[in-house]
């Protein structure tokens, strides 16, 4: 399952359930159509609602990092549970996308004026 | 190939056709047949993940997403112990040497990692792969179950 929200130039990505090969591909096409009519600066994709990730969910997050880096933007792996990192880290995602298991800050308010929040909170690229 | 040869505790047997909906059945049925040896969950999950990329392998690479069936075989023996094997009778590769290199894929096109054989050779103990063009492949998978009480 996969529930998407654009404000303020962030796509917020709430996954849910399994996520493999099967599952991966419905993801896939539900957060590219977002991408590419939103054309958002971050996207943010929280995994923890996610109850199982293979390599499959690599593939999803390095795929949406090449699509985002081609707009300029970046991608934020969200909230993994314990096993999600273990295969996160096996694949060097941490290295590519910034982890983190805080959101608070990283999606801007729905009734806040869209713009101004987000550079406020436009993280230091290291 | 082991020395004495081994009979199992406990064993099960499953075929199923190569339908990326059975990814998750595969993985629901090896953590239910399992769940005799009152796993931890993080050995669990490591042993579902392991399952997840072999099953997908047969399906994505052996069956090429076309018709076939895939043969899941779960062996417990002796201190808990356990022996998964996954077959397909699909396309088989010449070169598994380079098929389980690290971030090498045969289908970049579909966004697979390259990652399964390196996630089953961390997740499990051992590993071993038989194929070959034409006849299919054969992933055996193996590893120790601790469970909860043990640690």
């Amino acid at each position: 399952m996969t529930e998407l929200k654009t404000v303020g130039g962030v796509t917020a990505v709430m996954l849910s359930g399994d996520l493999d090969h099967h599952s991966a591909g419905m993801m896939r096409t539900d957060i590219d159509r977002e991408i590419t009519e939103k054309h958002p600066r971050r996207l943010v994709i929280d995994f923890s609602r996610v109850t199982f990730m293979d390599s499959s969910g690599i593939g999803l997050i390095m795929g949406r990092y090449k699509l985002m880096c081609e707009q300029g933007g970046e991608v934020i792996v969200a909230r993994p549970p314990a096993y999600i990192k273990k295969v996160l880290r096996l694949a060097g995602v941490d290295r590519l996308a910034r982890l983190t298991d805080d959101i608070s800050g990283l999606i801007p308010d729905e009734n806040e004026k869209e713009d101004e929040k987000i550079e406020q909170t436009t993280p230091q690229t290291t | 190939m082991s020395r004495r040869p081994l009979r199992p505790l406990n064993e099960m047997t499953l075929t199923f056709p190569a339908l990326s909906e059975n990814e998750r059945f595969a993985r629901l049925a090896v953590s239910g047949f399992l769940s005799q040896l009152d796993p931890n969950i993080s050995e669990l999950s490591d042993i579902k993940t392991a399952v997840s990329e072999a099953v997908t392998n047969a399906i994505v690479h052996g069956y090429r997403e076309r018709s076939g069936e895939v043969m899941m075989q779960v062996r417990i023996f002796e201190d808990s112990r356990i022996c998964i094997k996954i077959q397909d009778k699909g396309c088989g590769m010449a070169d598994v040497e380079q098929a389980m290199t690290p971030l090498y894929t045969s289908s970049p096109e579909e966004e697979r990692a390259g990652l399964g054989f390196t996630i089953m050779e961390t997740f499990m103990e051992k590993v071993r792969v038989k194929s070959k063009p034409d006849k299919g492949t054969t992933v055996i998978l193996e590893r120790t179950v601790q469970g909860k009480r043990r640690l």
